[in-house]
């Protein structure tokens, strides 16, 4: 449908207030939450490197040289080279593309999924949500790790997989969240209404209720995303996750970087402290997200 | 820098020792622990090929015939369940007369009928049981077991090599009543009549044996048992060592754990090296596409600059030389400048890039071509092998994708054909070329031909090269098998010799390193020093 230019006119003012009303909750966010403004300036520079990392790193990741093995920091290779002689800067910087890659997609599809099982296993309520929380408390018994680890082995290496394993036990965590902020909606007379003026399940689940357990989603997702970077590497740490020549933070601190951890130090110290950066921006930001968003924690 | 030389040095001397170290009396007692970096996918020796078979499962086992477990070249064949043996004047008839008195580990006596059996297994396995050396054994007409205490084995023509392939470590003797039952028993079993008895496994933890007390080589074994534990992260394994929880890793170290382990250990470690009869290949599987195809195949040879690669990789890894079907330097192996002549061993590096992006493009391979090249979960060397393999292959604008299989289940994804492109190895537990050649004879003729081809000429030039009796014939039929599998044909790709490097507990005795580390397994000579 064409719009109007009367349409489009009084449309301005809505979008400039809804512009002002962000930048007014932003410039609070930064004023009340220092720390977990200093998370999200860290998360937005690692997803810029990620993106543009091709315009960042000075050599290609995949690039050996062995006439430059295990080379110290220098001007030429801010970060030394590894074991092969490529440029652990610019594996750092790729690497970052594949820790934001997996931690989205994880963080995404964990929350999401979870949300979406929580939500409609509160609406249900009685034998369905019992089922569903007893499918859900079965792989809440697994540390996250070992479930991964578990997912892994039976379906291999490879980013994709990689993702999935760590999805899977990421789904109950976010459901049960979900599950509890939905279970008070429930109640809400605006759900009987639609109950009541006919509406399908699907539609009261997605349209009404789900947008309401926004908040807890978005805490969800920023948890996860620090959770699911730290898994990934742990993963390829352990061999089990992304295989080399693929750069990736986790991977570039086993195999040579273990070998040669008292010649060449470099190879584990600086993508060891790109995780931890990047896991501990994540989780600051979230936890200030989490206390900006819970009305319980607002006057604090 | 000089505390650390003074040790490594120290540590080259007490190697150098060894053979008057041998000559020690050995003492009694004690558990050797050794740290086996895989996992064996089954129990049973004739179907495997991993050391991770091997290294724990060898002590509960005898062979006919084995090397002598104090020859460095491990070459020298010796006698095992049998005592003597004699080759008929033809060269067609091998006689072995059996020890008396020979007890499985459930006390039934050991005869030729279980030898028989066992070799039968081996070189004509019923259908439904695999067995990867039977290969090695075309020459074999017929086994026979004339009495309890004798075995015959009939050849169809004279073979230079067969007394050692009966000195072979993967040809346990099993139990002939056992096998009459269940061909594949030994699959998940043990019962042999070696110097150890079986006490458990624990799947990804530990095996463990006990001395037989009934052992026939009276007064042997020295040790009370031995704890092999299986830990694939190398670091993980020269911890281990370093943390004394572990004596040896019978299958070698880097050069830069070695040094590790010298300079935290100083004398409390030995070091013995040797050149390893082992290579990593690469298996193309001819039945995919665009692998089918010569062109292809050899382009992915030409982009392989070895001798930078040799330079290279040999600091980092237990990798060296570069060499042709045969371990260079050895009788018949060929000399650098021939083969420099074959496809991916020249040293024009460029010119050979130049030649495979041409190929790729007369194959009518796009630039950018993707494809997986699925490698073995032991990290060293097949990881920095790995890395290196994907480069060059970069190099001439293939995107190649690495995926790491698990050493279990490794084989049956090579078995199976679940591939285009894999690492495989070839390692030999003696430098002969019958042994490491029949490897690559068509697919129905040997299993363990991965890249999954039939090649008539090449069964042709390995028979006629195990005929022929004079040297230097044998030498040009091994030239020609050589040119025909790595450049006409292209069938398999090797990559860079292995050097074999063993850095162990100096408490560890009466065990010898070779080039192999297949061999010198039963740990009947081993003891330990208080």
């Amino acid at each position: 449908m064409a719009i109007r230019p009367a349409d489009a006119f009084t449309e301005i003012p809505e979008v400039t207030g809804r512009r002002a009303r962000w930048w007014a909750a932003t410039k609070d966010f930064v004023r009340k939450r220092p720390l977990g403004a200093i998370g999200a300036v860290i998360v937005l520079v690692n997803i810029i490197v990620a993106l543009g990392a091709d315009v960042f790193a000075a050599y290609d990741p995949l690039a050996t040289d062995y006439g430059a093995m295990l080379a110290r920091p220098s001007t030429a290779h801010w970060l030394g080279t590894d074991a092969f002689g490529r440029d652990v800067l610019s594996r750092i910087i790729y690497g970052s593309r594949t820790a934001m890659i997996v931690g989205f997609a994880c963080a995404f599809f964990g929350a999401t999924v979870g949300a979406v099982i929580g939500v409609a296993s509160a609406y249900f309520g009685g034998k369905v949500d019992l089922l569903i929380q007893r499918v859900m408390d079965i792989f809440l018994a697994f540390p996250l790790i070992i479930l991964a680890l578990a997912v892994v082995s039976i379906l291999g290496t490879g980013i994709q997989n990689v993702i999935f394993a760590i999805t899977v036990p990421m789904i109950p965590r976010a459901s049960l969240v979900a599950r509890s902020s939905a279970l008070a909606i429930r109640e809400m007379p605006y759900v009987d209404a639609a109950r009541a003026a006919g509406f399908r399940h699907q539609r009261i689940i997605l349209r009404h209720m789900l947008p309401n357990v926004m908040a807890p989603y978005l805490i969800m997702l920023t948890a996860f995303l620090g959770q699911a970077i730290l898994l990934e590497a742990s993963l390829s740490f352990l061999g089990l996750g992304v295989a080399e020549p693929t750069p990736a933070w986790g991977l570039m601190l086993r195999g040579a970087a273990v070998q040669f951890a008292e010649q060449a130090p470099w190879m584990a110290i600086f993508p060891g402290l790109a995780i931890s950066l990047a896991v501990f921006a994540f989780n600051l930001f979230g936890d200030s997200l989490r206390d900006a968003l819970d009305p319980r924690l607002r006057t604090q | 820098m000089l505390r650390r030389s003074l040790l490594l040095a120290t540590a080259v001397l007490i190697a150098s020792a060894l053979p008057v170290v041998a000559q020690e009396k050995p003492r009694h007692g004690g558990e050797l622990v050794f740290v086996v970096p895989s996992s064996p996918p089954s129990y049973d020796a004739h179907r495997e090929e991993t050391f991770g078979t091997i290294h724990p499962i060898a002590p509960h086992y005898n062979t006919l015939l084995r090397t002598d477990p104090t020859d460095r070249t491990g070459t020298k064949v010796v006698a095992d369940l049998a005592e003597s043996w004699t080759i008929s004047k033809d060269g067609r008839t091998y006689t072995l007369k059996l020890r008396h008195g020979v007890k499985f580990h459930d006390g039934s006596e050991f005869t030729s009928k279980d030898a028989k059996a066992s070799y039968d297994k081996i070189i004509f396995p019923p259908a439904g049981v695999a067995s990867n050396r039977k290969g090695e054994y075309v020459d074999v007409e017929a086994i026979q077991a004339p009495d309890p205490y004798t075995i015959v084995f009939r050849l169809k023509f004279p073979s230079a090599s067969f007394l050692n392939s009966l000195a072979s470590p993967w040809n346990w003797i099993y139990k002939a009543d056992i096998l009459a039952k269940d061909m594949r028993w030994y699959e998940q079993n043990v019962m042999g009549t070696g110097p150890f008895t079986f006490v458990e496994h624990v799947k990804g933890s530990h095996w463990v044996g006990k001395k037989n007390p009934n052992y026939w080589d009276k007064g042997k074994p020295y040790l009370d048992g031995y704890r092999a534990i299986f830990m694939t992260d190398s670091a993980a394994q020269v911890a281990a060592v370093r943390g004394e929880r572990a004596m040896i890793q019978f299958r070698g170290f880097s050069p830069v754990e070695r040094d590790t382990l010298v300079n935290a250990l100083g004398p409390k470690i030995t070091v013995q090296e040797s050149p390893w009869n082992c290579l990593i290949l690469v298996a193309m599987n001819h039945e995919k596409k665009p692998f089918d195809d010569r062109r292809v195949r050899k382009a992915l040879t030409l982009a392989l600059d070895r001798y930078q690669g040799s330079t290279a990789l040999s600091k980092i890894a237990i990798v060296k030389e570069v060499g042709g079907v045969q371990v260079p330097g050895t009788k018949f192996a060929t000399p650098p400048a021939e083969l420099e002549k074959l496809a991916g061993y020249s040293r024009d590096i460029t010119r050979s890039r130049a030649e495979a992006r041409r190929l790729l493009k007369e194959a009518g391979v796009p630039e950018g071509f993707s494809f997986v090249y699925k490698n073995r979960g032991i990290p060293m060397p097949y990881e920095p092998v790995g890395v290196w393999l994907i480069d060059q292959w970069r190099q001439i604008g293939l995107n190649v994708r690495q995926e790491v299989i698990e050493a279990a289940k490794y084989y049956s994804e090579l078995r199976g054909g679940n591939f285009d492109v894999a690492a495989d190895f070839q390692c030999g537990y003696t430098v002969d070329p019958d042994l490491d050649l029949y490897k690559f004879e068509s697919k129905d003729v040997s299993p363990s031909n991965y890249s999954r081809y039939v090649d008539r000429t090449l069964d042709e030039l390995y028979e006629k090269q195990g005929r022929a009796t004079d040297p230097e014939e044998r030498k040009k039929y091994i030239r020609e098998f050589e040119r025909r599998l790595l450049d006409e044909e292209v069938h398999y790709i090797y990559t860079l010799q292995w050097h074999r490097i063993v850095p162990h507990s100096s408490k560890v005795k009466g065990w010898t390193i070779t080039p192999s580390h297949y061999l010198n397994q039963q740990l009947d000579t081993v003891w330990l020093a208080e």
